[in-house]
C-alpha cells in the first residue's frame, strides 16, 4: 500500500484548493443538470414559454407509456446495441488475431484496420450514405452486389434494412479502436502457454479456446462494457443518414430526446424520455455486468 | 512438409491474408479518395469493375472548388481553437485534482473518488436538455463558451491522473517538501515535467473525443461563425449543388489534422486506450 506523507495543514488546504475547479465544473454542468432532468420530467416545461413552467406529477410518464414513438425508439436503441455490441467485438477480436504475430510490415495492416478511426463519425456516415445508394447504377455496395448475381438492396432506403446498415456501417468504423485494445491484450498473453498447449497437442482452435479466450477475459468484459455504453448513445449515424426514418426505423431513443426536446420544444417531456433512457442504460449495464461476471 | 517449407507457407498465408482482408477493409476510404480527385462525370462511371476506385483523370479542382464554395479554413480553425482550449483546461484542472485524490489526505476523499468513477461513463445525452439551458440561461448561446466551459472538467481525465500519480514516489514530494516547496510548487516544478506522459495520453484521447464532437455543437451553434468543421461538412453535403467530387472532398480535408495528430501521438494514442482497457 501506498503511504501517504503528507499530512501537514497547510497541504491539507491545498488539496480542496486542488479540487475545486473540477468540483465546481463537475457540479454545475453534470450533477446539476443530471438532477435538473428530473425535476423538468415532471414539469410541462416548454423552452418557447419559459415562464409558464407547472408541476404536471407523473403525466409525461404516463403519456410515454401510451407513446408507440417512444417504444419505437427504445427497441430501436436496443436491437441497435445487442446486434452491434457482438458483430463489432469479434470483428475487432478476429482482425486483432489477424496481425498479433510479430512479422515485420505488421504495423501497416494494422494502421489499415485502424483508418475508419482517423475519420470522423460524420465523415463515415456521409460517405456511406452514398455507397448505400440503393440505385445500383450510383451505389457501390449495390454495383457489386448486381454484379455478383444478388439482387440490389434498399439499405437505408428500407425500413427494414435501414438499421442493419446502420450498424454493419458502425461495426467497421468502431471495430479498430477495439482492435488496439485487444492487441495489448494479447501481448499480455505469456507465450510459454501457447508454447504448452502446443506440446499437449493442441491445434490452433484449442490453442484460442483454452489460452487466448481465458487470457482475454477481463479484456472481453471491458471491450463490451464500453462498446454498449457507446452503443446506447447512438444519434450521429441517424442523423446525418436517415433522420431517423424511414418509417422511424432508426429513430433512436436519443434522437427521439433531441427531437422532442430542439424541434417539438417540449423541453418537460423530452426530460422524461431522457431519464428513461439513463434508466434504460443503467439497467443494461448492470444485467450485462451481471451476466458477464457470471460466466 | 520441412519446418522451412511451414514457415514460408505461413508467411505466404499471413501476408496474403491480411492484404487481401486490409484492402477490402479500407476500400471505402479509397473510394473517398479516389472520388474525391476525378471530375464529377467520372464518379459513378463504371461502378461494378474495379476501376472505380482508381482516381482516373486526377485532379485538385473538387479539392479548390471546396476552398471556393465554403470557408473551409475557418471551420477547421473554429474546431481546432475550441477543442485546443477544452485540452489545455481539461489538463490543468484534471490533473490537480487527480494529484489531490492520489497524494492528499483530506475529507471527503473517499466520496469524490467514488463519484468520479461512477460518473465516469455517464451519458451526457441524457443530461443536454437542462444542460443546454444552463449554458443558455448564462447568455452562452453561440458564444465558444458554451462549446468549451462544460466539457473541461471530466471524470475519466481525473481517473487516469489520479492512476498516474499513485506511482510517483512520496519520497520525491518529500525532498521537495524539505526542500521548502509548498504543495502547489511542487505540483508544478517537481510533479507536471515528470508526468509527460500521462498528459501526452489524456491530451491525444481529448482531442479525438472532442474533434467529433457532433451533437452539443449541433444545439448551441448557429450560424456559420463559430460553426465546427464536423458541422460544416455535414451542412456542405446538404447544400446545393449537390457534387459528389467537392463532397468527397471536403471529407478528406476534414479527416487531416485528426490524420496528424494520429501521426505524432500515435504511441501515447494506443498506450492510452490499452492502458484503459487492461486496468478496467
Amino acid at each position: 500500500m501506498k503511504q501517504r506523507v503528507i499530512k501537514k495543514k497547510s497541504e491539507k488546504i491545498a488539496a480542496y484548493v486542488f479540487i475545486l475547479p473540477a468540483v465546481v465544473l463537475l457540479f454545475a454542468f453534470l450533477i446539476l443538470p443530471a438532477l435538473s432532468t428530473v425535476r423538468y420530467a415532471f414539469t410541462d416545461y416548454n423552452i418557447m414559454r419559459p415562464d409558464q413552467i407547472s408541476f404536471n406529477g407523473l403525466e409525461n410518464f404516463i403519456d410515454l407509456f401510451s407513446d408507440k414513438d417512444f417504444f419505437k425508439a427504445t427497441w430501436n436503441t436496443i436491437y441497435f446495441t445487442l446486434i452491434v455490441v457482438p458483430f463489432q467485438t469479434a470483428l475487432a477480436l478476429g482482425l486483432a488475431l489477424l496481425i498479433s504475430s510479430r512479422r515485420k510490415g505488421v504495423s501497416i495492416f494494422r494502421a489499415a484496420y485502424f483508418s475508419p478511426q482517423v475519420t470522423s463519425m460524420v465523415v463515415i456516415a456521409i460517405l456511406w450514405t452514398v455507397l448505400y445508394n440503393p440505385n445500383p447504377d450510383t451505389g457501390l455496395l449495390n454495383a457489386f452486389l448486381v454484379k455478383l448475381g444478388f439482387s440490389a438492396n434498399g439499405f437505408l432506403n428500407d425500413p427494414k434494412t435501414a438499421m442493419n446498415s446502420i450498424i454493419f456501417m458502425s461495426a467497421w468504423q468502431g471495430a479498430g479502436y477495439q482492435m488496439m485494445i485487444f492487441l495489448a491484450g494479447l501481448q499480455g498473453i505469456p507465450t510459454e502457454q501457447y508454447e504448452a498447449a502446443s506440446i499437449d497437442g493442441a491445434g490452433k482452435l484449442k490453442q484460442f479456446l483454452y489460452v487466448t479466450l481465458p487470457g482475454l477475459k477481463n479484456i472481453i468484459k471491458y471491450v463490451i462494457m464500453i462498446t454498449m455504453i457507446q452503443a446506447m448513445k447512438l444519434f450521429t449515424q441517424p442523423y446525418v443518414m436517415t433522420k431517423g426514418g424511414p418509417q422511424d426505423s432508426t429513430r433512436t431513443l436519443v434522437y427521439y430526446i433531441y427531437e422532442q426536446g430542439f424541434q417539438s420544444r417540449n423541453f418537460g417531456y423530452a426530460c422524461a424520455i431522457a431519464a428513461v433512457f439513463f434508466v434504460i442504460v443503467v439497467a443494461m449495464s448492470l444485467s450485462m455486468k451481471r451476466l458477464i461476471d457470471n460466466e | 512438409m520441412s519446418q522451412k517449407q511451414g514457415k514460408i507457407l505461413g508467411n505466404v498465408a499471413f501476408y496474403l491474408g491480411n492484404t487481401i482482408i486490409a484492402l477490402i477493409f479500407v476500400s471505402p476510404l479509397i473510394w473517398m479518395i479516389s472520388a474525391s480527385l476525378k471530375p464529377e462525370s467520372g464518379i459513378f462511371k463504371g461502378m461494378n469493375s474495379l476501376s472505380t476506385f482508381l482516381p482516373t483523370g486526377a485532379s485538385l479542382s473538387n479539392y479548390l472548388a471546396v476552398f471556393e464554395r465554403i470557408n473551409m479554413w475557418k471551420f477547421i480553425g473554429n474546431s481546432l481553437f475550441y477543442v485546443i482550449i477544452i485540452i489545455v483546461l481539461d489538463l490543468i484542472v484534471n490533473s490537480l485534482c487527480g494529484y489531490a485524490l492520489a497524494k492528499f489526505e483530506f475529507k471527503g476523499r473517499g466520496i469524490l473518488l467514488t463519484l468520479i468513477i461512477s460518473l465516469m461513463v455517464f451519458p451526457m445525452e441524457a443530461i443536454m436538455l437542462p444542460l443546454y439551458k444552463i449554458v443558455a440561461d448564462l447568455g452562452w448561446t453561440n458564444e465558444w463558451a458554451s462549446l468549451i466551459v462544460p466539457f473541461i472538467a471530466k471524470c475519466f481525465s481525473i481517473y487516469m491522473f489520479r492512476q498516474f500519480f499513485l506511482d510517483v514516489p512520496n519520497e520525491l514530494l518529500e525532498a521537495a517538501s524539505i526542500d521548502g516547496c509548498g504543495p502547489i510548487k511542487t505540483f508544478f516544478k517537481i510533479v507536471m515535467p515528470i508526468s509527460g506522459t500521462v498528459y501526452a495520453t489524456v491530451f491525444i484521447l481529448d482531442f479525438v473525443s472532442h474533434w467529433n464532437d457532433f451533437m452539443w455543437p449541433l444545439l448551441v451553434v448557429t450560424g456559420e461563425e463559430k460553426r465546427t468543421i464536423q458541422l460544416a461538412i455535414q451542412t456542405f453535403f446538404g447544400s446545393q449543388p449537390i457534387q459528389y467530387g467537392p463532397i468527397m472532398a471536403s471529407l478528406v480535408i476534414s479527416a487531416v489534422p485528426m490524420l496528424v495528430m494520429f501521426i505524432l501521438l500515435q504511441k501515447q494514442y494506443v498506450e492510452g486506450i490499452a492502458s484503459t482497457g487492461i486496468k478496467g
